[in-house]
């Protein structure tokens, strides 16, 4: 503790270097460490991650076994294959609450504004923690297929197929990690983050296609989950995946590849510029 | 001074938080290589001075420099040259303690066996060598707070802001803090160190600035403050509580200004001009007078009483009564 703490030869940072490549690159490497800062977090509390990963898990048992035998699809088929995909966009939405607590931690604990201090770039904190999350997802989509093919779910289509479907549910995800950066910005109080998120994602899955064709519910609620981003995504898939329960009467049902492209990118064309915005004004 | 070979400079800071100012024409000049304190009760704006001359904050009016860089258009330049303790640690405590050095080095674009080798260094440095690989979440709060100090000494940067390193520190902690602050100037950098602690800016810093209600309100060496008040004090300490009125009424005749009386202590002391003068004065007119005292004394005023004068009330006694007031309002 008494020794000499003097700059040890050499140790300097590099100047900045004003080029546009330069600063990609700089932002780009601030970015990954940032991402593997927070992969070090999984590694670090594993428990949050087995807590996350035992919900959808549990909906595959429940809906696929103890509500699913009485359940009916419109157009036949099996409840368990038109259950899976529904699972997978739904595991990405739940991943909005370990983003918005993520972010919310790091504003509340001060951990920014030492980032803030440094010469970092500043989009770097939330570009690796998006990057981190769409990772993690890979990794939850990944297991959860595992899963699903041990209880009979499997696809019909082509390999390609399948991977436009993984693609669509993965950048529905990317979309969610930007609302949830935005949440846990606004709201830099990592309890309140936590408790906020639930109560507003359970409706959303309740009023989409995750669990029941729309076609059976009434009326206005039908309309209300064809509208639902994650039922476009929902109802993309099983078509890629070539399981029942895609298509119906109304625009958005019949739209719904497009709609699983355009719902993302209109949320990520909010949401990036919003928290971008946000982070920049915690200066205040 | 020129602006040249200070390492701060700020002329007329304001900060705006709702209708009131936490910085209200905050100038500051701190040369290069030196501890400078900056003294004032909590509320005074010294973490707002902080936040802002290390870039975090934006403000409403005036301008800084730091490392010869202005903080608004050329705040990259001044990220490479500072360091930065706050109040609370800016750690992350999931992590471990060699995580967040590597992960701080790397930040600073550090090659990855430099940034792991300068962690081995704080580590070793700060005493968390044993703790290095545990979850910063299990550091109790000296060593949480080391860690942060070692943190923002990765690049042994040019400045130095520390915001209250030793609030909440146990005596111990504190001193290891000291240590190496001390430690860091003799190798070259400049430090802003915020307290409320009269002692430890007397302790630390070479010169001091007394801040309060956002703007400096007296600045120079800890001996020039206690001169400014007016010298040397004479004290009498009496045998007999009873008798503190009679001694007050002698000490007001040799004295330059009203006397203080503490009961608790039976002190009564004022300010002279004349000290040899004085002293043989009190003993004289005490005696004629019937007085017993147990001690007579000169001294020079301790920096409470010099921020007593300087602010027109007490350091940490008004702030506390303050926030027993705000509580109870
Ligand atoms: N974010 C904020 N919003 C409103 N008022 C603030 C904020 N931060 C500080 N203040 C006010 O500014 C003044 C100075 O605060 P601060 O700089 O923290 O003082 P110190 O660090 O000396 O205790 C205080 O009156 C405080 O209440
Ligand atoms: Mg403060």
């Amino acid at each position: 503790m008494s020794t000499m703490l003097q700059r040890p030869p050499g140790l300097i940072a590099p100047p900045p270097d004003r080029t546009p490549l330069a600063r990609l690159r700089w932002t780009a490497a601030d970015a990954w460490v940032m991402t593997k800062r927070n992969m070090a977090h999984v590694v670090r509390a594993p428990e949050e991650v087995i807590i996350y990963f035992t919900l959808p898990i549990m909906f595959v048992l429940v809906f696929g076994y103890v509500f699913g035998s009485g359940m009916e699809l419109p157009g036949g088929g099996d409840y368990r294959e038109f259950l899976l995909p529904g699972v997978f966009t739904m595991t990405m939405l739940y991943g909005l609450g370990a983003t918005a607590t993520g972010i919310a931690f790091d504003v509340d604990r001060g951990v920014v504004d030492r980032f803030r201090s440094m010469p970092m770039a500043r989009s770097a904190l939330v570009a690796g923690r998006s990057a981190a999350d769409l990772i993690r997802a890979v990794l939850e989509l990944a297991t959860l297929v595992v899963c699903g093919l041990l209880v009979g779910w499997q696809w019909r289509g082509g390999i390609a197929d399948a991977l436009a479907a993984v693609g669509l549910i993965l950048l529905l995800r990317i979309a969610i990690t930007w609302v949830g950066i935005y949440l846990g910005l606004v709201v830099p109080n990592p309890d309140t983050v936590g408790v906020i998120v639930f109560p507003a994602a359970f409706p959303l899955t309740a009023l989409s296609n995750v669990f029941v064709a729309p076609e059976l519910m009434p009326g206005w609620l039908g309309a209300v989950s064809e509208w639902n981003p994650l039922s476009s995504t929902v109802a993309a898939t099983r078509e890629l995946f070539g399981n029942p329960g895609f298509g119906g009467d109304s625009w958005a049902a019949q739209h719904s590849m497009l709609l699983a492209v355009a719902w993302p990118l209109l949320l990520l064309a909010i949401f990036v510029p919003l928290s971008i915005r946000r982070y920049q004004k915690l200066s205040r | 001074m020129t602006t040249n070979d200070a390492a701060i400079v700020a002329e007329g800071l304001r900060k705006r938080y709702g209708s009131s100012y936490a910085l209200d024409g905050f100038d500051l000049t701190v040369r290069r290589g030196v501890v400078h304190g900056l003294l004032g009760p909590n509320g005074a704006g010294k973490t707002t001075a902080v936040r802002i001359l290390s870039t975090l904050l934006r403000f409403d009016g005036g301008s800084a420099r730091v490392g010869g860089y202005d903080v608004v258009t050329e705040a990259d330049e001044v990220r490479r040259r500072i360091g930065l303790t706050g109040q609370y640690a800016a750690v992350d405590e999931t992590l471990s303690g060699r995580q967040n050095l590597v992960m701080f080095g790397r930040l600073y674009h550090l090659g990855a066996r430099q940034a792991k080798r300068r962690a081995d260094e704080l580590l070793e440095q700060f005493g968390l060598t044993q703790a290095a690989d545990r979850s910063g979440r299990t550091y109790s709060g000296g060593m949480r707070r080391r860690l942060d100090l070692a943190a923002s000494l990765i690049l042994a940067p040019e400045v130095l802001f520390l915001d209250e390193p030793t609030t909440g520190l146990d005596p111990r902690s504190r001193n290891d803090v000291w240590d190496a602050v001390r430690a860091l100037v003799a190798g070259g950098t400049t430090v802003l160190l915020t307290t409320q602690y009269l002692e430890e800016a007397d302790q630390l810093a070479g010169r001091i600035s007394v801040i309060d209600a956002g703007r400096v309100v007296a600045e120079g060496t800890a001996d020039e403050l206690k001169a400014r008040i007016g010298g040397d004090r004479i004290e009498v300490v009496v045998r007999d509580a009873a008798q503190l009125p009679a001694a007050a009424a002698v000490v007001a005749r040799i004295g330059t200004a009203e006397p203080e009386t503490d009961a608790d202590t039976r002190r009564v002391s004022a300010p002279v001009a004349d000290r040899m003068a004085a002293l043989t004065d009190a003993v004289r007119e005490l005696q004629a007078a019937g007085v017993v005292a147990e001690d007579i004394g000169l001294r020079r005023p301790t920096l409470d009483e010099a921020f007593l004068h300087l602010t027109g009330h007490r350091a940490e006694t008004d702030a506390d009564t303050d926030a027993v007031k705000e509580t109870a309002a």
